[in-house]
Parts: structure tokens; C-alpha cells; sequence
């Protein structure tokens, strides 16, 4: 039986750690912006979970073109760590967005592109993990999940991209002219700070569970296979 | 029974086997246009949920003659999405049920083939149902709808929808949740189509500048021409073993 | 004709043929037995060229699969228990079509040929969906060898007939085999396999545990070696 490697532990540790220390940035020490008040703080963890998840999901992609091309069922696995884990911070990010969009403009939701395509990108993947379980053979189904994150993750941008030029209420936060008058603000020196930083959390958080998750589905091969050799 | 069996030495061997791939992309397409013709079961049944999604629409949006016209590609782009899913689902459900994908996959041409084949006469059947929805929709609106470039659009969206569509339902009919899961997995990712086919169709609609509708037409061009190139490319591994 | 060098296939963890080692001369008639779940099918759709090995050789005319796979469906013909004809088209439309798919020149004399080798001319302009399985099950046949293949597979070809229909089909075997293709069949149906093989294999838990030629075993001695094979 393997246990949880060193490095993965103090991993564990160390993402628990950074998190604290980028929610007190968050939180206490980046000031209090001007114009959306303390809902603004949310800012840093939902661009945290944006970011990495959006990573992921391209990630994903990458591994879904060398599964297809070597067949090696472990890019497989890497696939199914990576997606899982993203949709769970897409999801934070969505939410998180939400939770600012109501003081910020007003509503809950828009239907503005950039909301809308992480919608339709949530989705994607969603149906990604319904499509893995319809099917029982693991070969098929690491063959049609890297398929389907392919063409979804190509989908996605071309989606965002399409849309893009026509209005959005989004705040664009970096560059962007009017962004005050979309809400969005400039960001003082220790806002940045908080920001970096948050983004340098979640990444760690990120590779934690990520690795996390890829250990899982390892034991999980294991497990099927000690069942098989029991009942043989 | 002997006498109904032909003797074999007049049978001469034949080292005639000259695959072709148009000709078997031909056979394809060919071959699931007689079968459709025989049963229309696809098209008629494409056209009477268009018909029925357009009744409700009908009654949803429950709309003054001045709405519709803001709403008409909506509909009619909706209507398709859905009605395509029927054809996509049908006719790759006839290949896997009597075991013919394998009788396909057997033959000596690229998978490719397969896959050009069906996306093809998918999109025929498309067309078609499409071809009859247009003028009954302008009859029960009273709006006009023959605007060539608004064929165009709906050319060139049923070109996406299909080319992505042939493949994923090549996937999702040898799942076990089949039919549902063609329209989970092809909805999220055929929307760069329907949003350009939609603001695009407007646009002819209500007669705007044709240099603000170049836009989305490149872009259903662009996605058209991105989307059948992984799907044939990975088509392989959508069918083999 | 066929050479099949330990040939591993596996299903995720799970092992279904575990190096089959089998040699077919050109000419000979296979007769492949075995229990269910002893990998016959899985094993005749790798030689059908539907399925890839997982590790080991597999050699068909001369051909290598994977690899070569095209040039080893030109010279093969499968027929399955379900039946791959399409039934809202008639008998020779179904059989025109895969002409083409494998590009036959003199299509039309070659259909009229096959469709009375299997007995079915009268029927040539019925839909196949009005045909009964016996006839169904012969016009599969057909289309298996309208190509003229160097070797035919058939997958359980008596499933699901009745004793006439049966019959029908030994006698359409018989002409096919007589030609000097090489025939590889399995079958539950020990009685017909006997009559029609020139030679019979055992497949039991994924490989090849036993096999034997009509001379060696006499009259409706097939049953005991059968049963021995698998306790051994």
C-alpha cells in the first residue's frame, strides 16, 4: 500500500497556509475600494478560482490530443483530475461573481458574453462527466472524454470570441477604456498585492487537489484491479 | 434446394476491389437517401416537431405582429437546433442498432469516409425539412422570409450544427444514455453557430448594412471550417476500437 | 493464411485474451469452440479487423493489423450474428451499396451472381426488412463475399435459425468454403461445426486450450473432447 508522498503533504500544508494568508490579504489588508465597498474583496478569490480553472480547461485539452495520440490510459486520468477539479473552481467563480454582481449592478445575472460563456463552459464539462459515465469500458471512455474536451475546449474561446466585440456590462478590471463607467477600478499598490497574491494561492491550491485527485483515481485503478485479481 | 445454388467453377475470382473514397463518401450519402425515402422517417418526423416547437413558441412568447419580427430568427434558429437532433440521433441510431457501423467499418476506405458520408446527407435532411419550415413559417406570420442571404445563413449554420453534430452523436449512440445525451453534449458546444447564424439572420431580416452581417458570416465560415476539421480528424477514434 | 502470435487483448484491467497463439492454412475450414465469455468474439473482431490488439501479432494474406488494415479488409468478409443489412432497402441495394464501399467494378453481374449463389434472386427487389432471419442470415452471406474475399469469418451464423433455415445455410457454407477460402467460424452448434470443419480449436479462458482435426476424433466424439478440453 502506498502512502500519501512526502511532497504531497507538505503540498497539503503549504496550500492550507498560503490560503489563510490570501484570505487575511483579501479580506483585511487590501483597502476598502471606493466605489462597491467590502463586496469588492471577493474580486481576489474569484479571479483566483477563474484563472486556474480556465487553465485546467486547457489543459485538459492539451492531454486530450496526446491521449488520442499515444493511448497511454494515464493522460486519461490526468484529463478527469484536471476537469474535476476545475469545474469545482468554475463553479466558485461563478458564484463568487454573483455574490458581487448583486451589490456591483444590481442583479444576480446578466447574459452579457462573458457571463454566458461561463455558463455554456460550466456546461460543457458538466456534460463531459455524464458522457464518461454512459459508458462501462474504460477504454471508450477515456477515448470519447478526450474527444469531447477537445472540441469543447475549442468551442469555448471561439464562443467567448464571438461575442466579445458586442457590448458587455462585465467590468473590464485590465485595460479596457471606460472601465469606470462599467465598474470596473483601478488598483492601488496593495490591492495588487492582494491580487498576486491570490492568484499564486489558488494555483497552489489548485496543483493540491489536483495532484490530490490524480492519487485518487490511481488508487481507484488499483482497488479494480486487486477486485479483479480476487474474483479470478 | 441444390438446383437454386449456382455452380461456382463458372464464377471467375475478382481482384477488382478498387476502394474509392469518393465513391464510397457517395455510396453513403446515396444509400441513406433511399432508405429515407422509402420510410421518411427522419424528415417527416423533424418536420412535425419544427411544427410543434413552432406552435408553442406560438404561445410562449404570445407576441404582437411588431415583436415577431424581432424574434422570427430566434424561433426559427431554435426550432432548428432541436429538430436536428431528432435527424442526428436517428440516423446514427440506424447504424449501430442493426450492427451496420460495423459493415461500414469494414470496408476498405478511411473512417473518414463514414463520417463525410453521414455528416452529408444529415445536413440533406437538414435542408430539406428546413426548405419546408421556411415558407409555412412565412405563411402563419405573414412575414417574408425569402431573403437569399438568409438562405445562405441557414446554409451555412446547418454546415456547423451537422459537422459537429455527426460527431458527437457518433459518440453518444454507443453510451448507454443515448438520445438525451446528444443534446447535452451538442448544445454548449454548437452555440459559436447559433449565436452568429441568429444575429446574422436578423440582420437580413430586418435589412441591415451588409458590411455589419460580414462579421458573423465569417465567423459561422470560421467555425464551420475549424470544427469539420478536428471532427474528421478524430473521427477514428470516435468508431474503432 | 492467418497468423496470430500471443495475442493479449484487454478491456481496462481486464484481460480477455491472454496470448493466443493460431494458425489457419489457406483452404482450411476453423471451427473456434468455446464457452461464453471465452473471448471468441472478442477475438474474431480483432481478425475482423474491428478491434486492436492489445499486444502480440496478428497476420491476415500476407497483411499486418493494425497497421495494415486496409489492405486486410479488402480480402475479408465477416458475416455477424446481426445481420448489417439495412432493412428499408431492398436486397440488392443493400448489396449495390457495399459494392461500392469496397469499390467493385462489374457491380451489377457480381450482385446477380451472389443472389443466387444464396438462393435469394426471386427476392432481389423485397426490403430486407420483410426477409425472414433465415434469409436475413444468407444474404449477410452474400454481402460478405460479394468482394470475393481469400477469407471469411462468421460469428455464431446459426443464432436464432430454425432446422430448414439451418440446413439452407450449411449448403450456402458449403459453397462458400468450397471455393478455397479459408473459413474461420465459431459456433455453439457443435453437431453443424462438425459436419462443415476441417479442423477444431478450443478457446477457453483466452487462449487456445486444445485443438483437433476430424480424423483424429471419431463421429460425435466431439462433445467429449470438448467437455475434456475445458476441465483440463
Amino acid at each position: 500500500m502506498q502512502s500519501k508522498p512526502i511532497a504531497l503533504k507538505i503540498l497539503d500544508v503549504v496550500s492550507i497556509i498560503v490560503l489563510g494568508i490570501s484570505t487575511y490579504l483579501a479580506l483585511v489588508f487590501a483597502p476598502k475600494e471606493l466605489v462597491m465597498g467590502d463586496v469588492q474583496r471577493v474580486f481576489y478569490f474569484h479571479i483566483g478560482t477563474a484563472w486556474t480553472a480556465l487553465l485546467g480547461f486547457i489543459l485538459a485539452a492539451v492531454f486530450s490530443v496526446i491521449f488520442l495520440i499515444t493511448k497511454n490510459l494515464k493522460w486519461d486520468r490526468l484529463q478527469v483530475a484536471a476537469i474535476e477539479v476545475s469545474l469545482v473552481f468554475f463553479l466558485i467563480t461563478i458564484v463568487l461573481g454573483s455574490i458581487w454582481a448583486r451589490p456591483a449592478w444590481n442583479t444576480w445575472w446578466t447574459w452579457d458574453p462573458r457571463l454566458t460563456t461561463a455558463a455554456v463552459t460550466e456546461l460543457i464539462y458538466i456534460a463531459y462527466f455524464m458522457l464518461r459515465q454512459g459508458i462501462d469500458e474504460p477504454e471508450k471512455r477515456a477515448r470519447f472524454g478526450a474527444v469531447y474536451a477537445l472540441v469543447g475546449g475549442i468551442s469555448a474561446p471561439i464562443t467567448f470570441f464571438a461575442i466579445r466585440l458586442f457590448r458587455t456590462i462585465h467590468p473590464v478590471v485590465i485595460g479596457g477604456s471606460n472601465a469606470a463607467a462599467q465598474g470596473g477600478f483601478n488598483m492601488t499598490p496593495d490591492m495588487l498585492v492582494a491580487f498576486f497574491f491570490a492568484l499564486f494561492a489558488f494555483t497552489l491550491v489548485f496543483v493540491d487537489l489536483f495532484w490530490n485527485r490524480l492519487r485518487l483515481g490511481d488508487l481507484q485503478d488499483k482497488v479494480e484491479q486487486l477486485k479483479l485479481k480476487v474474483t479470478m | 434446394m441444390a438446383n437454386t445454388l449456382r455452380s461456382i467453377t463458372t464464377i471467375e475470382k475478382h481482384s477488382n476491389v478498387k476502394p474509392s473514397f469518393l465513391r464510397a463518401v457517395f455510396a453513403v450519402v446515396w444509400k441513406d437517401i433511399q432508405a429515407e425515402f422509402r420510410s421518411l422517417e427522419l424528415v417527416s418526423a423533424m418536420l412535425v416537431f419544427s411544427m410543434l416547437v413552432i406552435i408553442i413558441f406560438n404561445f410562449a412568447l404570445n407576441l404582437d405582429i411588431k415583436m415577431r419580427q424581432t424574434v422570427t430568427a430566434g424561433v426559427l434558429w431554435t426550432t432548428f437546433a432541436f429538430a436536428g437532433t431528432l435527424g442526428l440521433n436517428r440516423s446514427m441510431a440506424i447504424e449501430k442498432d442493426r450492427g451496420c457501423l460495423d459493415g461500414l467499418l469494414l470496408a476498405p476506405v478511411d473512417r473518414s469516409a463514414i463520417y463525410f458520408g453521414k455528416a452529408i446527407s444529415n445536413l440533406i435532411f437538414m435542408l430539406i425539412v428546413e426548405v419546408i419550415v421556411l415558407p409555412v413559417y412565412s405563411v402563419l406570420y405573414s412575414t417574408n422570409l425569402f431573403k437569399p442571404g438568409l438562405l445562405l445563413v441557414i446554409l451555412l449554420g446547418s454546415i456547423g450544427y451537422v459537422g459537429v453534430g455527426t460527431l458527437l452523436a457518433t459518440m453518444s449512440v454507443q453510451t448507454r444514455t443515448r438520445d438525451i445525451l446528444l443534446s447535452i453534449l451538442l448544445f454548449p458546444v454548437v452555440l459559436p453557430v447559433l449565436l452568429p447564424a441568429i444575429i446574422a439572420s436578423n440582420g437580413f431580416l430586418e435589412g441591415v448594412e451588409i458590411a455589419d452581417i460580414l462579421f458573423p458570416i465569417g465567423l459561422l465560415v470560421a467555425y464551420d471550417v475549424i470544427f469539420i476539421a478536428v471532427s474528421f480528424m478524430v473521427f477514428d477514434s470516435v468508431v474503432e476500437e | 493464411m492467418i497468423t496470430v502470435k500471443k495475442l493479449v487483448k484487454r478491456f481496462g484491467l481486464k484481460t480477455v485474451l491472454r496470448g493466443v497463439d493460431f494458425e489457419v492454412q489457406p483452404g482450411e475450414f476453423v471451427a473456434l469452440l468455446g464457452p461464453n465469455g471465452a473471448g471468441k468474439t472478442t477475438f474474431l473482431r480483432i481478425l475482423a479487423s474491428l478491434s486492436r490488439p492489445t499486444l502480440g501479432e496478428v497476420n491476415i494474406a500476407g497483411y499486418q493489423l493494425p497497421d495494415q488494415a486496409a489492405q486486410v479488409r479488402a480480402r475479408l468478409g465477416v458475416v455477424s450474428h446481426l445481420p448489417l443489412l439495412y432493412g428499408d432497402l431492398t436486397a440488392e441495394e443493400n448489396l449495390r451499396f457495399y459494392g461500392r464501399m469496397y469499390g467493385l467494378t462489374d457491380l451489377e453481374q457480381r450482385i446477380t451472381e451472389v443472389l443466387e449463389m444464396v438462393g435469394l434472386e426471386t427476392r432481389r427487389r423485397d426490403l430486407v426488412r420483410t426477409f425472414s432471419r433465415g434469409m436475413q442470415q444468407r444474404l449477410a452471406i452474400g454481402r460478405a463475399v460479394l468482394h470475393d474475399p481469400d477469407v471469411v469469418l462468421f460469428d455464431e451464423p446459426y443464432t436464432g435459425l430454425d432446422q430448414d433455415a439451418s440446413s439452407m445455410l450449411d449448403e450456402v457454407l458449403k459453397t462458400v468454403a468450397a471455393k478455397g477460402r479459408t473459413v474461420v467460424m465459431t459456433s455453439h452448434d457443435l453437431a453443424r461445426a462438425e459436419d462443415l470443419a476441417t479442423r477444431f480449436d478450443i478457446l477457453s479462458r483466452g487462449v487456445i486450450a486444445a485443438t483437433a482435426t476430424p480424423r483424429q476424433l471419431k463421429k460425435s466424439n466431439l462433445l467429449s473432447f470438448y467437455k475434456e478440453s475445458l476441465l483440463a
